[in-house]
């Protein structure tokens, strides 16, 4: 019998499964917190987590984390160094994956975050932190979206997050994980790998601001386990970054 | 005895009367999500302060509460907002409509922000980096160029050392002379204190010096790069300091909400700034319940290190 678990729980569960056992990974801010932590519960417990702040640690956290800079994220860590320690590593290639988040997409897997003109008016949007960083140096990053037309564009207004380019010395977007599916970006185009239980290619093509390849075969997302989704509850106990009204958003 | 009349020994609202003038660049908010300095942020916009460059990777609503104050002329940083809630509504309406004042923004990512403090830290004018080719935020940059590799590799970026004026670190303990214990992630706390021409050191405690020789690798500061050293317990919250405060989630919550109209912040501001003379005075306004939920009390102490001769 599969549980019932909310779109963001599948989520944190694709990006946990994009961990290798024995991966060092650039472990990003919100759903990447816990998908590190479960990935090293589960099927990678070999796993080694940098933070962009410095932390390094080879175990998840013990208590729940709103940001990585919370107090349990450093109790139990094996180093606590500096930002430019861990991006050091990151550009010299120690990174295997490195996960990042954005508010626009374009087919080649840039991501905008720093400001849009999308919906008529300009908006100010935070803007790149470790994020751009992640994108250049990371041996390949797994990108998380909402899955949203206005999100979804042909030409994204400012390239704060690199994706494929000619050139590019190492990495790029090789997974894009949204609420309504996982995609492969790996050869600069996006492609349906699966799409989430009830979630139809039409709903997708309709969703994307962009030509897609969704085939009308592809396979649902493999749901949480009952042992991930006792990780996540166990991680999240309120739900704030996986209810389907978690204040996390 | 009195101290000597050198001493670095100041309150707060001195430090910043001294050390933080009207135009001046200030790096804070340095170990990204921890240890912000939010006490001296509060003090800054008592003291009215205007015209400031604000320099930092990520910034934790601090430079959301300055910029929406008018005391920012333009920020120099990675991310500004509020990490678990998104966009940091002062910063928007500033680069956006120009309310209360227009703001100039220098975009960086986490690295090159690190790098440019690096530099100035090293003495250098630039250090060469891979991040960010492909990207714009490196086109037109005014501190970040195309260079060549002497040796013959691929083309590199230049990012350019940036020196801060002043740099305030939120550290758990230090002694009289600014010799700084610092302990958790250190962000770009070290880059920042030893590239800005002066540092005020804010802790949790002033200890006696022996404490401070009894652990040198912890000292993440020298004192002779400190110009003030202020005593201020719980002066980061709602950040989290390591041993000593929990992070206070719901005051960050609180501020997203109430900054999303520029009524609702200047509520906030009359509230939790204005009508409050210094940093005691906010603990005493979020109550005991509040401190003691958040203090830590418990220990989870470091095994301790022989450094007999």
């Amino acid at each position: 019998m599969i549980a019932s678990y909310t779109r963001k729980e599948l989520m944190v569960v694709a990006a946990a499964r994009e961990i290798r056992d024995g991966e060092v990974v650039f472990v990003g801010m919100r759903l990447p917190l816990l998908g590190f932590g479960l990935a090293k519960a589960t099927h990678a417990p070999t796993a080694v987590g940098l933070f962009e702040n410095g932390v390094i640690r080879d175990r998840p956290a013990e208590a729940f984390i709103y940001t990585m800079g919370d107090p349990p994220n450093i109790v139990g860590a094996i180093a606590c160094l500096g930002l430019n320690d861990v991006m050091s590593l990151l550009q010299q290639g120690r990174v295997d994956v490195g996960f990042i988040g954005g508010a626009e997409i374009d087919p080649y897997g840039n991501l905008n975050t720093t400001r849009t003109s999308g919906s008529g008016s300009m908006v100010r949007l935070p803007g790149s932190g470790g994020g751009g960083d992640i994108a250049s140096l990371a041996g390949r990053t797994v990108l998380i979206m909402e899955h949203e037309p206005r999100r979804f564009r042909e030409r994204v207004d400012y390239i704060t997050s690199p994706g494929h380019f000619p050139g590019r010395r190492r990495g790029g977007p090789a997974t894009l994980i949204t609420t309504l599916g996982v995609f492969d970006l790996s050869r600069g185009q996006v492609r349906a790998v699966t799409l989430h239980p009830g979630v139809t290619p039409v709903q997708v093509r309709d969703a994307t601001g962009f030509a897609i390849t969704v085939d009308d075969s592809v396979p649902a997302t493999t749901p949480p386990s009952t042992d991930e989704l006792a990780y996540i509850r166990h991680a999240d106990p309120e739900g704030f970054w996986t209810s389907e009204r978690g204040k996390g958003e | 005895m009195d101290p000597p009349l050198t001493s670095k020994r100041r309150s707060l609202a001195e430090a910043i009367r001294e050390q933080v003038h009207d135009g001046d660049a200030v790096a804070l908010g340095l170990a990204l999500e921890s240890g912000i300095p939010f006490a001296a942020v509060h003090e800054i916009i008592r003291q009215r302060r205007k015209d400031l460059t604000l320099i930092g990777p990520i910034s934790d609503m601090a430079f959301d509460q300055l910029i929406a104050a008018g005391t920012v002329a333009k920020v120099i940083a990675a991310w500004v907002g509020n990490v678990a809630g998104g966009s940091g509504y002062g910063f928007r309406r500033a680069y956006e409509q120009g309310q209360p004042r227009r703001i100039v923004m220098e975009d960086h990512s986490n690295f090159t922000i690190g790098l440019a403090l690096k530099a100035a830290a090293m003495g250098l004018p630039y250090l060469p980096t891979f991040t960010g080719i492909g990207g714009d935020i490196v086109r037109g940059h005014p501190r970040i160029r195309p260079i060549e590799d002497p040796f013959g590799g691929p083309g590199l970026l230049a990012v350019g050392a940036l020196k801060p004026d002043v740099a305030i670190v939120h550290v758990q303990r230090a002694d009289a002379s600014g010799n700084a214990h610092l302990w958790g992630n250190l962000g770009l706390t070290v880059e920042a204190a030893y590239a800005a021409r002066r540092t005020i050191v804010v802790c949790e405690e002033i200890v006696p010096d022996d404490v401070i020789r009894s652990d040198p690798n912890r000292t993440m500061i020298p004192g002779f790069l400190v110009t003030a050293v202020v005593e201020e317990p719980g002066g980061a919250l709602p950040s989290s300091v390591q041993g000593y405060w929990r992070r206070d989630f719901e005051t960050f919550l609180r501020y997203h909400q109430l900054s999303k109209t520029a009524p609702g912040y200047q509520s906030w501001l009359k509230e939790w700034v204005l009508d409050l003379p210094d940093r005691p005075a906010y603990l005493r306004h979020i109550g005991d319940a509040a401190v003691q939920r958040l203090r830590v009390s418990d220990r989870r102490l470091a095994a301790a290190a022989n450094f007999a001769p």
